[in-house]
């Protein structure tokens, strides 16, 4: 009988040890195999949006329908221009991809509020007759070079870059210009591509300046005329082109940026409209005033 | 079920909770870690490198400084400051480039970043002279046209007032040449320093009328949408604006001097 017994203990004891063999192989080889699973899932809820992913679901209230509708290329507005001159305003919003600009302790993306910024002035050049071209139309990053190259394909066309300063007087905006590059011209005349702003210095600071008097006018704080910085975007468009910069990211509430939009818009469409009587544009594209 | 198999589930999801609370504590140690190891690797940069030799011996001199002035408007105001400088133009560059990243004493007004490091500095033949500075400089400056020109205004200005032979001024960050700051200011070519002395004895080609015909190089990238574009033709009469031939102001940017070009002077001499 206790012999039974040992034997019955015996069995049940060499049958539980083979389950706890196969369980912990099973375990071995499979528990990695989980643990992988939940740190790739982990990795793919802290990966940024996919370009347009905002855009398409959370549409900001300023969002203009084509821009809902947002493709990579740079887009053409409707209807062009046949007018004489300039005609054309070559519209960056800077940033984007990867690169979110200046960043608010409150969560604001540089990248993202001058994506906004540029519906509301695309639709004031519009209202003042203008084609515009943007360089970028949803959560894309060209590169300074690509940027500038849409506008050095165009004829008769202005650049305005547009940034959200992360320091300065909140509700103000200054307008940058290069001023003090040095001209130069290569053998056969041909002014190098990482200089093409030298010929329209000039163009460029009386377009910044009437911008910059309007922008005063609409948000004290902001200076009279327009700065000179060695802005990286305008060394290299061959065009009148300035940049516009609005302060800033520390703002507490994004609403607060947002309602500076249709004072800069107005601004900037209503500055290169007086401008354009100014500017002789030349025949072909990148050609020089 | 089999009882091996209700064991493997078992033993899988205790698995997985172990998991899931040990991954995210795993992860904040090794961040904790890894901004630790940064942080000690900075700071012995600073020991080893912003340590610059002070002869007691030196005449004190007033240094004159600029940080920010508060407005908010990206301006600059002149502090000064009684040091002992040498009378050797990089040392005294590094002795005044240290002092200005050391900040004054309102740290609200600094330009540069309290944990950017000079790790270099050299002054070639013709004035140009080279600062590499560390990793922070970019980094850890506030994003923006009006913060990152301020911060060089405050280096160029600061040269120009305390180191006469100082001409123009080429910023390395971590010994290579960036094509931004942080995102906004030109770093490609060189700053003008000493404007009076740019104007005597120009080391870039002077400015020339450019012709009404020039056409604008390709772009490096052949991508680009510009690489189709027609060569260009002369324009309509009346220029509306002359090429800029002003003088060039303090912090101006001279493209034409990248790395490059900034050994051109050196096989001269």
């Amino acid at each position: 009988m206790l012999l039974d017994v040992r034997n019955i203990v015996g069995t049940k004891r060499r049958a539980l040890g083979r389950n706890g063999i196969r369980v912990g192989a099973l375990a071995f080889s499979l528990v990695p195999g989980v643990l992988a699973l939940g740190f790739y899932a982990r990795t793919l809820a802290k990966t940024p949006a996919a370009p347009f992913r905002q855009s398409s679901t959370t549409p900001s209230p300023l969002q203009t329908p084509s821009q809902a509708n947002a493709q990579g290329t740079p887009e053409t507005s409707q209807p062009p221009s046949t007018k004489a001159g300039l005609n054309v305003v070559v519209l960056d919003p800077a940033h984007g991809g990867t690169d979110p600009g200046a960043r608010g302790t409150g969560g604001i993306r540089e990248s993202e509020v001058v994506l906004d910024f540029a519906a509301q002035v695309r639709k004031a050049l519009e209202a003042q007759g203008f084609q515009v071209v943007q360089t970028r139309q949803g959560n894309e990053d060209p590169t300074f070079d690509d940027r500038s190259a849409i506008a050095n394909a165009q004829t008769g066309a202005v650049f305005v870059t547009l940034h959200i300063a992360s320091t300065g007087l909140p509700g103000t905006a200054r307008v940058y210009v290069n001023w003090d590059l040095p001209g130069t011209t290569e053998a056969g005349g041909v002014i190098p591509w990482d200089r093409a702003q030298v010929p329209f210095q000039g163009l460029s600071r009386k377009l910044g300046d009437m911008v910059q008097g309007l922008l005063a006018q609409r948000f004290k704080g902001s200076p009279n005329l327009a700065q000179t910085a060695a802005v990286r975007q305008l060394r290299t468009t061959a065009a009148p082109a300035i940049a516009v910069e609005i302060s800033s990211v520390v703002v507490d509430d994004r609403a607060d940026l947002d309602r500076m939009a249709p004072g800069v818009a107005d601004a900037i469409a209503t500055g290169v409209a007086q401008f354009r009587p100014s500017y002789v544009v030349a025949s072909t594209p990148g050609g020089t005033p | 079920m089999a009882r091996w198999i209700k064991w493997t589930i078992g033993l899988l999801c205790v698995a997985v909770i172990v998991g899931a609370i040990y991954l995210p504590i795993l992860r904040r140690r090794m961040a904790r870690a890894a901004k630790l190891q940064q942080q000690t690797a900075e700071q012995a940069r600073r020991e080893l490198t912003q340590a610059v030799p002070v002869n007691p011996g030196e005449p004190k001199v007033k240094a004159k400084f600029y940080w920010a002035s508060g407005n908010g408007d990206g301006s600059l105001v002149e502090t000064t400051i009684e040091l002992p400088l040498s009378s050797e133009p990089v040392l005294r560059s590094k002795q005044v480039l240290n002092t200005l990243l050391a900040g004054p004493v309102d740290a609200e007004l600094r330009t540069l970043p309290p944990d950017a490091v000079l790790l270099a500095f050299y002054i070639l033949p013709r004035g140009t002279a080279v600062a590499d500075f560390s990793e922070a400089l970019a980094t850890a400056i506030p994003s923006g046209i009006q913060s990152e020109q301020m911060a060089v205004d405050s280096i160029t200005r600061t040269l120009e007032a305390n180191v006469p032979q100082v001409q123009r001024l080429k910023i390395l960050i971590h010994g290579q040449e960036v094509e931004t700051l942080a995102g906004h200011l030109d770093l490609m070519g060189t700053f003008v320093v000493n404007t009076k002395s740019v104007q005597e004895s120009p080391a870039v080609p002077a400015p020339v009328t450019t012709p009404v015909t020039t056409p604008v190089a390709a772009p490096p990238s052949a991508t680009s949408p510009a690489s189709t574009r027609k060569p260009a033709a002369p324009s309509t009469d009346k220029p509306a604006a002359t090429p800029p031939t002003a003088k060039p102001s303090a912090g101006a940017l001279t493209p034409g001097e990248g790395p490059g070009t900034l050994a051109q002077p050196e096989r001269e001499l």
